[in-house]
């Protein structure tokens, strides 16, 4: 009689910290998928500015058409990549930050350009996109580092094992970026 | 760490309430046995006093602050920079965004409130725009940002909120009592409230007149100058850059005091707007600045 009611007792709390695991892998899972959309909200407002920014140089800096012909087509590619493939989409991404640094600091030799304020609008607001991207990347890697953290940990890993979670890749921070402040263009 | 500092400071705010409501108490009953001879109406009355302030303080707390400080709300489009970057710090430290305000002083300095993470509100002085860079705006608030995260800010708002009704009173019961001594004194004849009554009424009266640098000393007591220090790490571990709030440190240091500051909510901002004599350095509201840029500088 003691023996079943224990017995029971036990097989009570195995399934119920079985369900509990279970629903920490999902939630940590989501979190993780939560922030890469963060970071692909940004991506995409920062594509939609590019345009203009292109259009307000161009009238003022026109020996940069290079400059920009590149940073143009860097977002187009951007638009290319599949949804899944978070390591190509990083690595345009990083590409077109450099080249928005490059063209903020060609500006630098235009004081008309300098001086037009839609163009010192579109700064702040690039500026404002690129440190969000950083930050929401900063927060991606957090929360996979908390999701994959319980794939290895016993007893949650043999949960993850029979439900086929799989780890989640960090994303990388780029050589520069690891030392120095955020972007301020 | 974050979760142990939340913890600590709520327990702490509860226990800062408990102790007001209790010398708020012994304060009506003191006020009691000098008006009417009897310490229970002036318990009742005071209960109904402290209520009545509690509530219509606690309905909108932030905007009594904020007017306490001179500061007026700002919309983006009046620094979309600022509002960007407050925008960044609650993103990475996951809060809901806050109000932001701005004080019209031209000293930097800048300070966070508010109840929950859910409502707060961080205020920046006009000269802490004008001087630093982007990259010390983050640090400054990324260390506001920590403070709501912590729950600093409910347990220094309700101290803010409760000493500034002590010393109220204190100055109210003080001059009323030069005034109304002598006149109101009877001889009683021992009728009701008894010998117990006249005890609890004696060290009401005593409470009263020690009261201003009691309620003081109790802020000092909840607001340890560790926060500080553990905004100041908060602020690292959210931009992943020290470099940014020790210059911020150095230059809001080497700068004027603030004008207008109101010295009841120094222990609110980043760095001690009033600037005492460096002879009560047990009465400073925030740890020495040499001592927060080395321990940033080991980071």
């Amino acid at each position: 009689m003691v023996a079943g009611i224990i017995i029971a007792v036990l097989l009570v709390l195995i399934v119920v910290y079985y369900i509990s695991a279970y629903n920490g892998l999902q939630k940590a899972k989501v979190n993780t998928e939560e922030s890469w959309s963060q970071i692909s909200v940004q991506l995409k407002r920062r594509n939609d500015l590019i345009p203009n920014l292109v259009e307000t140089v161009k009238g003022y800096a026109k020996h940069e058409k290079e400059t920009l012909a590149q940073v143009v087509e860097l977002r187009n590619q951007l638009t290319q990549v599949p949804a899944g493939n978070r390591e190509e989409t990083m690595k345009i991404s990083n590409q077109i930050t450099d080249s928005l640094k490059t063209i903020f600091a060609l500006s630098e030799n235009y004081p008309d350009l300098k001086a037009n304020t839609n163009f010192a609008n579109l700064q702040e607001e690039l500026t404002n996109t690129e440190n969000k991207i950083a930050y929401s990347r900063q927060l991606f890697n957090s929360s996979a580092a908390v999701y994959n953290k319980m794939l290895v940990v016993f007893p949650s890993n043999i949960v993850a094992n029979i439900h086929h979670f799989t780890k989640v890749d960090y994303l990388d921070i780029p050589e520069e970026e690891t030392k120095a402040p955020k972007v301020s263009f | 760490m974050l979760y142990q500092q939340i913890e600590r400071n709520k327990r702490k705010t509860f226990l800062v309430m408990l102790v007001f409501f209790v010398i708020f108490a012994l304060v009506g009953a003191g006020l009691g046995q000098l008006m009417w001879d009897k310490p229970l109406p002036g318990v009742l009355t005071a209960g109904v006093i402290a209520l009545v302030y509690s509530f219509i303080i606690f309905q909108d707390p932030i905007s009594v602050v904020m007017s306490m400080n001179h500061a007026q709300e700002l919309r983006e489009e009046d620094n979309p920079q600022l509002f960007h970057v407050v925008e960044d710090m609650a993103m990475v430290g996951q809060i809901p965004m806050p109000k932001v305000y701005l004080i019209p002083d031209q000293s930097p300095n800048a300070f966070a409130t508010g109840l929950s993470p859910d409502k707060s509100a961080v205020a920046v002085t006009q000269g802490l725009l004008d001087m630093m860079n982007r990259e010390e705006l983050e640090g400054v608030l990324g260390h506001e940002i920590s403070h709501i995260r912590n729950y600093d800010i409910r347990l220094s708002m309700v101290a803010l909120v409760l000493v500034s009704a002590i010393s109220f009173i204190a100055d109210f019961a003080q001059n009323w009592m030069w005034f109304g001594f002598g006149g109101r004194r009877r001889d009683d004849d021992d009728e009701d409230g008894g010998s117990l009554g006249m005890i609890i009424g004696v060290i009401g009266v005593i409470f009263t007149l020690i009261l201003g640098p009691l309620a003081a000393s109790l802020a000092q007591m909840a607001l340890s100058r560790n926060r500080e220090y553990l905004a100041d790490a908060g602020s690292v571990e959210l931009t992943r850059n020290p470099q940014g709030l020790i210059s911020a440190l150095r230059k809001i240091e080497n700068s004027q005091p603030m004008q207008a500051a109101n010295s009841a909510s120094a222990s609110l901002y980043i760095e001690d707007p009033v600037r005492r004599p460096s002879l009560s350095h047990l009465f400073d509201t925030h740890p020495p600045t040499e001592e927060r840029i080395k321990r940033l500088e080991q980071m």
